[in-house]
Formats: structure tokens, sequence, C-alpha cells
């Protein structure tokens, strides 16, 4: 059964995500969360890293972190599926165990 | 007491991704690891990133005045909780051979350290 | 489901409580349960019943304090973590208990999943 990993920190400031995609398996969930939210956007500089990733990975981001820092959450990267809370908690509830990379 | 014992043992890996000293995270981890070790979990604990700096030989924090508790992971054997990975990449990034380290640990590829991640039941990171 | 939550952080220094509460109450109104939240590290600093943020900002220790009495939810303080940070008996929030480490393993072994919320 899949993981669920979370990340909560800005790709442009810590290696939080990049050390969660160089363990993830295949197939596992990931969800983007407070500061990490900024990642899910079209249009950065990891934009592309993003979209490889969704193919390897079911790439998640909490749209009211989104909406928070002033973001829309229909900018998205393809292949990243906005959730809100209860979606973050459907997403803890099917995955066996949840890996928070702080 | 009782709830010590449940019956349930589940796999339980700590992954340690900070370095010690700049933040309380290290020590306190392992104050939770040592608690663990009275459940008769299946405890294993990982370094990745800079939480191989946790257990950097020589560590003497005297002048900066905190307690060096780098000693513990020593004492962890007695506690029987004998499964400490280091991954490789992170000890060549950061200049490092196991030979830097003050316990003896398995040394794990990253590829390997995420499949060992996966079929942990309670991942405890900080 | 029983969940049980780990709140690394402490109030209004980071978002890791505020995060943590937005998934417990979102946890409870789709009809899971919460085991217990743990709160360690600075963590402990949501527990303190002597915080007074100003009035048109939210309360984070009245919000766990809160889900706590509607769904009968429990608030565990780490003892060690909080003598280092001086949140004891005498300033603990009603709504919270002060226990040791051993009662988040025992969340990590009885509740089906263990969420943590940090830095």
């Amino acid at each position: 059964m899949s993981v669920l990993h979370t990340v909560n920190k800005s790709p442009f400031d810590r290696n939080n995500l990049d050390s969660c995609l160089n363990h993830a398996q295949p197939g596992d969930a990931i969800l983007l969360i407070e500061d990490a939210v900024f990642a899910a956007m079209a249009g950065t500089a990891v934009a592309g890293k993003m979209a490889d990733a969704a193919k390897t990975f079911r790439l998640h981001v909490l749209g009211p972190d989104l909406k928070a820092r002033g973001f829309d959450p229909a900018g998205v990267v393809t292949g990243v599926t906005v959730v809100d809370y209860g979606g973050f908690v459907e997403l803890a509830a099917q995955n066996k165990a949840i890996n928070a990379w702080l | 007491m009782d709830e010590m014992d449940s019956g349930i043992v589940k796999k339980f890996m700590f992954v340690n991704r900070k370095a010690p000293h700049g933040t309380v995270y290290a020590l306190e981890v392992l104050e939770m690891v040592l608690i663990s070790a009275a459940f008769d979990q299946d405890v294993h604990l990982a370094f990745i990133d800079d939480g191989i700096y946790q257990i950097k030989k020589g560590q003497a924090p005297a002048e900066i005045g905190v307690k060096n508790f780098s000693p513990t992971y020593r004492a962890l054997e007695g506690y029987d909780i004998e499964k400490l990975y280091v991954e490789a990449e992170g000890m060549a990034e950061r200049g490092l051979t196991e030979d830097d380290l003050l316990v003896p640990v398995e040394v794990l590829s990253r590829a390997e350290m995420g499949k060992l991640m996966a079929e942990m039941d309670v991942v405890l990171t900080a | 489901m029983k969940f049980g939550i780990l709140v690394n952080e402490g109030p209004y220094n980071h978002q890791a409580s505020d995060s943590a509460y937005q998934f417990a109450k979102a946890a409870l109104e789709k009809g899971h349960e919460i085991f217990r939240v743990f709160f360690y590290y600075d963590g402990v600093n949501n527990a303190t019943s002597l915080g007074q943020p100003p009035s048109d900002d939210r309360n984070v220790t009245k919000n766990w304090q809160k889900l706590a009495e509607d769904h009968k939810v429990d608030l565990v303080v780490c003892v060690a973590a909080g003598l280092r940070r001086g949140i004891v008996e005498g300033n603990l929030a009603p709504g919270f208990r002060i226990s040791g480490l051993g009662q988040l393993i025992e969340a990590g072994i009885q509740a089906d999943r263990l969420v943590t919320f940090g830095d």
C-alpha cells in the first residue's frame, strides 16, 4: 500500500521537496501544504520538475494554503490535484502511512 | 504498564534530516527513540540529508554552551535499537565517510533508503 | 479511522499548529476519530494558559480547547519538553493534560495513522 508524503517548505528555500521526490516510491501520494504550495504553480523554475513528478506520483496541493498566499488553484501545473482539508484527511486515510518531510 | 504491552508490533522509523545544535530537533528525537524502546516495537533510525551530521564523530559543543548528547547514539545498542541507516549519497555530498561516524551504521543507497521507508507503519520526522 | 496527530511547533510563529487543527477539524467532520493530539518540541507552547493574542486574530490555544470540549479529543503535552520550556500544571490551559512521551509512541501504535505537523 502506498504512502502519503507531506511537504511544507518552499522549494526556493529548502530541499524538503527534492528529498521527498528522491525517496517516494512510484504511485505514492504527495501533498504540498503551507509554504510548499508555491511548487505547485505553473510558470515557476520548478514547474518542469513537477510535471515530470506527476508522471510517477499522485501530486496534490492544499487549496486553502494556495488561496491564503494569493494564488489561484486554477493555475497549478497540469497533473497536480487541488484538495481541501477534507481531501487531506482522505489522502491520509487512503495511504498506509504519512511521511512528513520536515 | 499495560499500554506498553499492546501485543501490536509496528515498524517505526525516526527520520533525521536536521543537523544537531543549530536547532533542538536532534536531541528531542533521541528522547523519543529512547522511550520507543520500552514499547517493544520494530524501531529504525534513518540519517539522511543534514541529519547525517548528528552522528559525526568528535562533537565538542562545550564552547557553545550546550549539552553533548552525541554519546547517546552509542548507547542505543543497550536499548536494543540497532537498526541505524545512513544514506550513501548524503554522506558523499557532505564529504563524509563511514569513518567519520561515531556509531556503527548500515549504509544504504538513496534508492534503498526510499524502499525501506516505504515498508514502515509509522514515520516520525523532525 | 483513528488518527493520531503530532504537533511539533508552537502557536503563531509557525503554521504547523493551525494546519494540525484544520486537519483535526476536517477529520472529525468526516466522522473519523482523533485518538490523541500530542504536543512536542516547541509545540508544548500551544498549551499555555497565559497567551493573549489580539482579539482580531485566532486564538490557537482556544481552538484546541474547543475541539477537545466538543469532541472529547485527548490533548497531551510532553512533560519533559514542557518542563524545558516552562509549560507546567500551573500554567496549563484547561483541556490539555501533561504526560510522558510514551503517550506519543502509544498513539503511533494504537492509531491507524499518525500525522505530523512541524517545521
